[in-house]
């Protein structure tokens, strides 16, 4: 006996076959959700995502003294440092006329450029200019432009500016991430240390690392109880004691930092009460504040919150019979908790861990505030690079590391927690 | 969570210390913030507890408002003091604190609720990779968006601007307002929706009328969570805002930096009742969010 299967399509009621139509319906529906969320999308990538792509570009860019000095750099790269103490006289006979014709507002930009590199560049170059135009004025053509620069000034004979040069003659380089990280590019384009007196972002990366790890733990130790007895009293008081947690949490950052400033300072609420107690003596006032404890002890409690709520929503769910049952069975209080409650417990740790650890380094306002001279983190020299110093490559540099370590932790939040799981409040 | 009756008495004294250093922490928490209310009705233009506020009875001469008449401007003679500079910052701060924040709520809030109901939808694309993107100016630090921002607005001359600081906030706050309003619309019964049309509803009908009422809630929410994030907001308006655009942040921040003036506390207070104010209604919303949904409470 044979069995016939129809292979003929199912057709909806217009004659369309019905995996055609259903497939243009699953179309529009994919267009319609996309497009209640496109405006948005567009939005975040106009104001925010482009931002930053831009200053991800901006910190390897070196463009605009690439575009002043041209043919100098193109020299300069001929220059075998093995056989000749000075650059050859190519490179001081384009200087000369990039110098003499160039556009002054350019060259204005590129001296600030150069004197990141090495610092004397920008009125090296600039008396050398003035020079320069006489020369061009009297319509003299030097015989050695090479010579010519020297007698301008003898540091046209010295090396060492010309080899800071290294570090500018690429248009797109690395060398604001090394600056980053206190490297530098030696003669021969080699990454070495910085001057000493010119160290100073390893030192403040360790430091943004060990606070936001102190804080970390500071927070889970302070967090963790508090989580646990909210977690297990009966909703009526919790409810009322997260009223202690949510408040601080939609208070102003700026208000908590000025309430620390108050608490914290040498005739502060704290000094006054040990005074008071008789714990330490008028004049033995504690510093409590600008210096790195008033940073540690400002973002725990500033902090704290994110620790508490991922613990808590965790340790809701723990069932209270497990510590029950382990304790019937012959577990003492502390194995059955550090055996049966704290692994359960490990998703709330690392969550809230994460969370505050990442809130932690890119902070900003808190440790400028409170932070004094040894307190302040990453956050304050990109603050003031952009503000101050507008060496924006080294800003963006700064910035880019500082984003990448955040990425691999959210990374690894993501895959721990999962993004979308974010609640508030 | 009581004691059993069995307890040992080490077992006891473990309980009584752990009750104590919650307790300790809790105090740790909220106490800067509550010590900070005292000290703004203080006569002295120190931020301390003066002698004559501790003393019992109280002394009267030690508590007054001037610095609250201060912070809006009055500045006749038993306010000013040689060291408090006196002017209208405060209230200038707080006209445009209010003017960038109610607008970046309401962009916010339209554009972050458009951006759920999207991504609540079964069909919706590329979930997670649009859901990272969007939720992203919540997670990068503040001090790296600015200084992103400060440079591409530069370009495009919104650097010190209404516009430009209300472009970053709004960026800034929809995150908030997606979180909530999508919290919300888990477990929203698309039933409703159905149900609606078949009735004959158009779309926009049935969003006004069938799933606006259920999701307000979340709706107002987000909306209060945009806007105090707007309202904080101080690293973006430190470089991005000229003295125009000038903030309570901002002008708190130059009070701490320059002239450490009790009025910063004055101001502090009312922020903090104003947090006080908008924790109460969002954990009521919540509540009423809850019921209307059908979920019981915890």
């Amino acid at each position: 006996m044979e069995v016939t299967i129809s292979t003929a399509e199912l057709l909806t009621t217009d004659g369309i076959p019905l995996r055609q139509s259903l497939r243009k319906a699953e179309r529009r529906n994919k267009i319609r959700a996309f497009l209640l969320v496109f405006p948005l999308l567009l939005f975040i990538i106009v104001t925010f995502v482009m931002p930053i792509g831009d200053m991800l570009l901006r910190s390897v860019d070196d463009s605009q003294i690439n575009s002043v000095f041209p043919n100098t750099f193109d020299e300069y790269k001929n220059w075998d440092k093995g056989a000749d103490e000075l650059p050859p006289e190519e490179v001081y006979k384009s200087l000369f006329f990039e110098l003499a014709n160039g556009d002054k507002r350019q060259i204005g930009k590129a001296l600030t450029r150069m004197n990141y590199a090495k610092s004397g560049w920008k009125s090296l170059i600039k008396k050398t200019t003035r020079e320069i135009k006489k020369i061009v004025k009297k319509g003299e053509e030097p015989v050695s432009y090479k010579e010519t620069f020297i007698k301008i000034n003898k540091f046209w004979g010295d090396p060492t500016y010309w080899y800071s040069f290294n570090q500018m003659v690429n248009d797109r380089s690395s060398i604001y991430y090394w600056n980053a990280l206190d490297r530098t590019f030696d003669e021969d384009g080699e990454v070495v240390l910085q001057d000493e007196k010119r160290r100073m972002y390893v030192k403040t990366w360790l430091r943004t690392f060990k606070v936001s790890v102190y804080v970390t733990i500071f927070c889970l130790i302070l967090g963790f109880p508090v989580a646990h007895l909210l977690a297990n009293l009966p909703l009526r008081y919790s409810n009322l004691l997260m009223i202690f947690v949510l408040l601080p949490f939609w208070t102003s950052l700026l208000v908590r930092t000025t309430a620390w400033i108050v608490m914290l300072q040498q005739n502060g609420v704290i000094n006054g009460i040990l005074v008071w107690l008789g714990v330490i003596s008028d004049d033995g006032r504690i510093q409590m504040v600008y210096n790195e404890t008033g940073t540690l002890i400002a973002m725990t409690q500033i902090l704290l919150p994110f620790m508490i709520l991922p613990l808590y929503s965790v340790m809701r769910v723990i069932p209270k019979s497990h510590m029950r049952a382990a304790q019937n069975l012959g577990a003492k209080p502390a194995t059955a908790f550090i055996r049966v409650y704290l692994p359960q417990t490990i998703p709330g740790i690392s969550a809230g861990g994460l969370l505050v650890f990442v809130l932690a380094i890119g902070y900003f306002i808190t440790p400028e505030l409170v932070g004094g001279k040894d307190g302040k983190l990453i956050g304050s020299w990109i603050a003031y690079h952009l503000k101050t110093t507008l060496n924006w490559g080294l800003c963006a540099a700064l910035g880019g590391i500082l984003l990448g370590i955040m990425l691999i932790f959210y990374w690894l939040y993501n895959k721990i927690v999962g993004i979308d799981n974010i609640k508030l409040g | 969570m009581a004691l059993p009756s069995y307890a040992t008495p080490v077992q006891r004294t473990y309980y009584y210390f752990y009750l104590f250093f919650c307790a300790v922490v809790f105090f740790f928490l909220i106490a800067p913030l509550f010590a900070i209310i005292p000290i703004s009705f203080s006569v002295s233009p120190f931020m301390v507890f003066t002698e004559g506020m501790l003393a019992w009875p109280p002394d009267p001469e030690a508590w007054s408002i001037r610095w609250y008449k201060n912070m809006i401007g009055d500045c006749s003679a038993d306010v000013v003091s040689s060291t408090v500079p006196c002017s209208t910052k405060w209230m200038v701060g707080t006209v445009n604190s209010f003017y960038i924040g109610i607008i970046a709520t309401v962009i916010a809030t339209a554009l972050g609720t458009l951006a759920a109901l999207g991504l609540s939808r079964p069909h919706m694309p590329y979930k997670g990779l649009i859901m990272a993107i969007l939720i992203s100016p919540m997670i990068v630090p503040l001090i790296i968006t600015a200084a992103g921002m400060f440079f591409f607005y530069a370009r495009i001359n919104l650097v010190y601007t209404f516009t430009g600081v209300i472009f970053a906030h709004v960026a800034l706050a929809t995150p908030f307002v997606v979180i909530t309003v999508t919290a919300t619309l888990v477990g929203f019964d698309m039933n409703m929706v159905k149900a609606a049309q078949s009735l004959g509803a158009k779309p926009m009908r049935t969003f006004f009328k069938v799933i606006m009422p259920l999701i307000l809630p979340g709706i107002i929410s987000g909306a209060l969570f945009a806007f105090i994030t707007s309202f904080d907001e101080v690293v973006i308006v430190m470089f991005m805002a000229s003295i125009d655009q000038l903030t309570i942040p901002k002008q708190m921040w130059a009070g701490i930096r320059q002239e450490i003036s009790p009025v910063i506390l004055c101001m502090a207070t009312c922020l903090v009742l104003l947090s006080i104010f908008l924790l109460t209604t969002v954990e009521l919303l919540r509540r009423r969010s809850e019921k209307l949904r059908g979920i019981k409470a915890r």
